[in-house]
């Protein structure tokens, strides 16, 4: 049985702290699951056919080919810095494009990254929100690395950031397993005889 | 009588040139529309289909009166829509007006059923936006039965009921309009089109094929479970857009400033991005050619392709250039191309003449339905 982990990571330099912490939950994650296949998605690539969809209504086909792994993955880790105390415009534009349904019930680990420890409850009050809009399935632990945290080992309050990427992983790995592969749900389509009679008109 | 049928279709749009900066009046892009409909039939295209629009910079909201001004003026030209709103119009106005232009224009009428393009045109007609696509339901149901019956007695959700009720004029020789149903992304819609045996136009002038495949896949298949043939003898029609010249960098230079300033995709995707994408083709009469030609190879056979021509601000004498084009280097040869291989059992475009036969010859045959409603 094997599970796709899907790692969207909004960085914009390169290299980035976000895909580096992106990469640290990854292996925190494969160290669990071993057998899981990993698919990587840097948002800067896309960041000009992100906005051509915006303004056109289609994805050109690097596009599409990510928002489909997206929506078909077994379990999701986001990263985005942090920016004007929420996620970054690119973030949330990638995610704006993926359909209201596609995420539902997707285990799925939240991060941020940012300059300074102050920013941290933007992943609970921003971007956890976000997913839950989406119905995905959020594990408890999101992680937030400050670039403090980089070098730190944690306080009396929070483990340090291995830490916490372990106790965060452990989670979404438990919730992988636990989910299963997805299934792809049947077409919904109403047909047209049921259609008439919800209006009660045949 | 063709096998497929070729036009245009347009919006109405008033747009600034952005080569001039200079808007038309609505007077002369309704003039415009008349002269780029005329231009249609002396070129050889067979059909003119206009859109149904309510708010600026729009000049099309009374599709009738201007299709019955061009009928009066052409000889052989089908006059069509893209779209008529059966949501927000009454479908008891719906039956008559088309009857009535039917009768004026001899029958030379079809018309495609749509939801709009934006949302607050509901509210302007008394409508619910969330109700769209029961509007569609519900009144395209009445809109049917209004046509193929004498003395209607209908109750629904929508409207007040009706008691022996005839719309008239009936449909001319008895025989309603060919009705088309277009849509860009509902299901649901695939799904009535298929219910009735009526065509399925998919405008994929914007979208990537894949989405439009699945569309008319389904609608192929549906049409197939509700009796009407097998899935190839489903009525698809689809869109395209163009710009021609026999030079392809020409072209490419002339219409880059409309592309990149169009009020739908400009300011997205580079025009190369674009023509690589979508139907649109900017380039030589050959590549238009070649473009088109594949349409077939992704959905199949089918009866009627109309283009778009007359948008984004593009001046009526390069319109009417790029018309002659069309239709002495491009049409001629699509109609050989597709007459290739198309199998005998694809049906050949509706026109009213065919299905007056059609209606002839089921009358005469078993007392059957010839209908599946």
């Amino acid at each position: 049985m094997t599970q796709h982990l899907v790692v969207v990571s909004a960085g914009l330099s390169v290299p980035s702290s976000t895909r580096l912490l992106a990469d640290r939950l990854t292996e925190a994650v494969r160290a669990e699951l071993p057998s899981a296949t990993v698919e990587f998605i840097e948002l800067r690539e896309l960041a000009t056919a992100i906005a051509n969809h915006l303004v056109t209504g289609f994805p050109n086909e690097p596009l599409h080919k990510a928002i489909e792994s997206v929506s078909s993955a077994d379990g999701l880790i986001a990263v985005t810095p942090v920016f004007a105390a929420s996620y970054s415009g690119l973030f949330k534009s990638f995610f704006d494009l993926i359909d209201p349904d596609a995420l539902t019930g997707t285990p799925t680990l939240i991060a941020a990254t940012g300059g300074t420890p102050r920013h941290s409850l933007a992943l609970d009050h921003a971007i956890r929100p976000l997913f839950s809009y989406l119905h995905a399935l959020t594990v408890p632990t999101s992680v937030f690395a400050a670039s403090e945290d980089w070098g730190g080992e944690g306080d009396a309050f929070t483990a340090h950031l291995p830490g916490r990427i372990k106790r965060a992983a452990s989670e979404l790995a438990a919730q992988m397993r636990t989910a299963g592969p997805r299934t792809t749900p049947a077409d919904d389509l109403t047909p047209f005889a049921q259609q008439l009679s919800d209006l009660r008109f045949d | 009588m063709n096998a497929m049928q070729f036009g245009i279709f347009t919006v109405g749009d008033v747009t600034p040139d952005p080569t001039t900066g200079r808007t038309p009046t609505e007077h002369e892009r309704i003039k415009a529309m008349v002269a780029i409909a005329q231009k249609a039939e002396e070129v050889g295209l067979d059909v003119f289909a206009t859109g149904e629009h309510h708010n600026p910079p729009f000049v099309p909201s009374s599709p009738t009166t201007m299709l019955g001004y061009i009928a009066a003026r052409t000889e052989r030209l089908i006059l069509s829509t893209s779209t008529t709103l059966i949501t927000t119009n009454d479908p008891v106005k719906i039956a008559e007006d088309y009857a009535m232009l039917q009768h004026l224009a001899d029958g030379r009428v079809d018309l495609m059923m749509g939801r709009g393009n934006t949302g607050p045109v509901y509210p302007w007609f008394g409508k619910d936006i969330r109700q769209g696509i029961p509007l569609a339901v519900e009144n395209y149901a009445l809109l049917h039965e209004l046509w193929r019956k004498e003395v209607v007695n209908w109750e629904g959700k929508f409207r007040t009921p009706l008691q022996s009720f005839t719309s008239t004029p009936r449909p001319l020789d008895g025989v309603p309009p060919f009705v088309w149903h277009g849509s860009i992304r509902s299901p649901e819609i695939a799904e009535q089109a298929a219910y009735y045996g009526d065509g399925f136009f998919a405008n994929n002038i914007f979208w990537p094929k894949d989405h439009f495949r699945k569309l008319i896949n389904l609608y192929r298949e549906r049409y197939a479970h509700y009796g009407h043939g097998t899935p190839d003898q489903a009525m698809v029609g689809l869109g395209g857009q163009l710009f021609l010249h026999k030079n392809s960098q020409e072209a490419v230079r002339r219409f880059r400033p409309y592309f990149d300033n169009a009020p739908v995709y400009g300011h997205g995707p580079s025009l190369e991005d674009f023509t690589s994408q979508t139907p649109l083709t900017v380039g030589s009469p050959q590549e238009a050619i070649e473009k088109t030609l594949t349409f077939r190879e992704s959905f199949g056979d089918y009866q009627r392709q109309l283009f778009l021509m007359d948008h984004a601000g593009l001046p009526l004498k390069t319109v009417l250039e790029q018309l002659d084009i069309l239709g002495e280097e491009v049409v001629p040869v699509l109609r050989a191309e597709f007459a290739k291989n198309r199998p005998a059992n694809v049906p050949d475009a509706p026109t009213h003449a065919a299905r007056v036969a059609q209606a002839l010859a089921d009358s005469d045959s078993a007392p059957k339905e010839a209908n599946a409603s």
